[in-house]
């Protein structure tokens, strides 16, 4: 019997050679730094140039600079602090009903027939009547105040994590399911090791639905008899004609909005790092 | 070399009498199966594909209630299947997945335990993904093993893994089933598989079992006259002519 020994080249040089074959890649790639600030800044660069240059008329769009001045005006004389903390406020507290709502309710109706034909139906039901239209309806309910506004709110951002979270819920593989009956767990959990991580990538696109639902919830209610929020300043600008002024209060939505939806996502990659998926 | 044995009857840990189970009208999968296995017995099933073995395990491990059909089944207390995908949980590290739903306070101390039996210490925070095939198939063993089931039921476990990782894994599992003596039942398509595993193969055909016999070798080697003996008779049996196999 013949053996033949292959010794590997022994490489003399100490230099690190790294010749290999790479295929083309299809998927987006890695990660760039600052990814999320990229798009905006080139946004915010291009209205600054079209401004300067007189592409964009002041009475189009208000130049950036002059929102700089007007939001200076609104901070130091008209409460803008104030305004922006009473509208996180209510969205707040609104999403947070809004949240757990549609998640508890997406968990009843995916996990059990009967709860699926209780809840099922009339979220889709609600979910084909505009909220907004609901408004005037709320306002005979619960009066012009404080309730009305934080219902409205909580309703619309209920409905994208119920459908999102019930989705994710009804696309574990079944396999799951039947690892854990063999093991014996009892429902509450399975309901927590396996339901709601399983369910845990739809919730949280649902969340970054829920989030600007929110917001804009909450541009809609704060027209109605608010003394404040940003809603609020910008029915006032509306009323007197300052154009610079609504463009502050739209600049900060879309800050709000921005800023939430990165962190969402930001949550987002942490908590699925078990996932390997293009998202990288 | 081989011996039949028909009537097992002393203190059974699993005891199978008249089971029928059909998927249609037509025609049963299982049709009247008796099936005694002895406690600490390594039981292999082999059969042709679409003879209901896995239709018999699922039955046995309470995962046929879809399924039509009648007969008695006992089997002990403390159940535990191996998938023949590892099935770990994709969003566990694999020290959770291998002590998840186990109960008590020295549960992380007992899985690290059956990792390192597995081979596995040191990738307990790992994530299944980043595991090979044949250790994450290690990691569902070792979740198995480490709820010290009185009966294992294994879906050809080994089927996805290739030759080299197959040869290891049966070394391990013969390890670890005399360290814990579970009564095993494991569905193979591969015969020598069974007959180097098991304490006796049984062959599923038309819905019963068609062969049982016992394995009693000197040695568990491919080169022993019982075993080439042992396997002619089950390739027969399966319709194969043993020199093609
Ligand atoms: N869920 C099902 N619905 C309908 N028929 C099924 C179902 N599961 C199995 N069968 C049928 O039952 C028969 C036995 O299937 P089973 O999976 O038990 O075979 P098997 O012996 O495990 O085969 P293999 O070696 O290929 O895994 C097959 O004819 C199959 O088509
Ligand atoms: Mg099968």
């Amino acid at each position: 019997m013949t053996t033949t020994l292959h010794t590997p080249p022994v490489s003399t040089s100490g230099d690190k050679a790294d010749a290999r074959v790479v295929r083309r890649r299809l998927g987006p790639g890695r990660r760039i730094r600052f990814a999320f600030w990229i798009g905006p800044a080139l946004a915010l660069a291009l209205w600054a140039v079209g401004s300067a240059s007189g592409v964009i008329k002041p009475a189009i769009l208000s130049a950036p600079w002059d929102v700089v001045i007007a939001f200076e005006d609104q901070w130091v004389n008209h409460d803008l602090l104030g305004n922006i903390l009473s509208s996180l406020e209510r969205s707040l507290i609104g999403l947070s009903i809004g949240v757990v709502t549609g998640a508890v309710l997406a968990v009843f109706s995916g996990l059990s027939r009967a709860g699926e034909s209780l809840i099922d139906g009339p979220i889709q039901i609600k979910r084909s009547v505009p909220t907004l239209a609901l408004i005037p309806l709320f306002i005979a309910w619960f009066g012009i105040g404080h309730e009305m506004k934080i219902i409205t709110i909580a309703l619309i951002s209920m409905v994208p994590i119920y459908i999102h979270t019930h989705n994710g819920l009804r696309g574990i593989d079944g396999r799951y399911a039947e690892l854990a009956e063999t093991i014996g767990i009892s429902r509450g959990e399975f309901v927590r090791h396996v339901v709601l991580p399983g369910a845990l990538p739809g919730f949280l696109l649902g969340m970054r639905f829920a989030v600007t639902s929110s917001l804009l919830g909450l541009v809609v209610v704060e027209q109605y008899n608010a003394v404040a929020g940003i809603g609020h300043m910008i029915t006032l600008a509306e009323q007197y004609g300052q154009t610079d002024v609504i463009v502050v209060g739209l600049v900060i939505y879309g800050v709000f909005g921005y800023c939430a939806d990165s962190a969402v996502r930001l949550i987002a990659r942490r908590v699925l790092s078990w996932r390997q998926t293009l998202e990288g | 070399m081989a011996a039949d044995s028909g009537g097992l009857t002393t203190a059974a840990a699993v005891r199978v009498r008249n089971l029928h189970r059909s998927f249609n009208k037509d025609g049963g999968v299982l049709n009247g199966l008796d099936l005694d296995i002895a406690p600490g017995e390594f039981v292999a099933l082999i059969g042709r594909s679409g003879t209901g073995k896995s239709t018999l395990l699922r039955a046995l491990a309470g995962l046929d209630r879809d399924v039509a059909g009648h007969g008695r089944i006992e089997v002990p207390a403390s159940v535990s299947v191996v998938f023949q995908d590892s099935r770990l949980l994709p969003w566990k590290r694999i020290l959770d997945n291998v002590i998840f739903g186990l109960r008590g306070a020295d549960a992380a101390d007992r899985g690290r335990q059956a990792l390192a039996e597995v081979g596995l210490a040191g990738r307990e925070r790992a994530w299944p993904y980043q595991l090979s095939g044949g250790e994450q198939q290690r990691a569902a063993l070792a979740r198995s093993l480490v709820r010290e089931p009185q009966l294992l039921l294994a879906d050809e476990p080994f089927g996805a893994l290739d030759a080299l990782t197959r040869i290891r894994m049966h070394a391990l599992l013969r390890k670890l089933c005399e360290a814990h003596r579970p009564a095993v039942l494991l569905v193979t398509h591969d015969v020598d598989e069974a007959i180097v595993l098991a304490d006796r193969v049984i062959l599923l055909d038309a819905g019963v079992v068609d062969t049982d016999v016992r394995v009693e070798l000197t040695s568990r080697s491919r080169s022993d006259a019982g075993f080439a003996g042992l396997r002619t008779l089950l390739l027969d049996r399966l319709g194969v002519a043993a020199d093609a196999g």
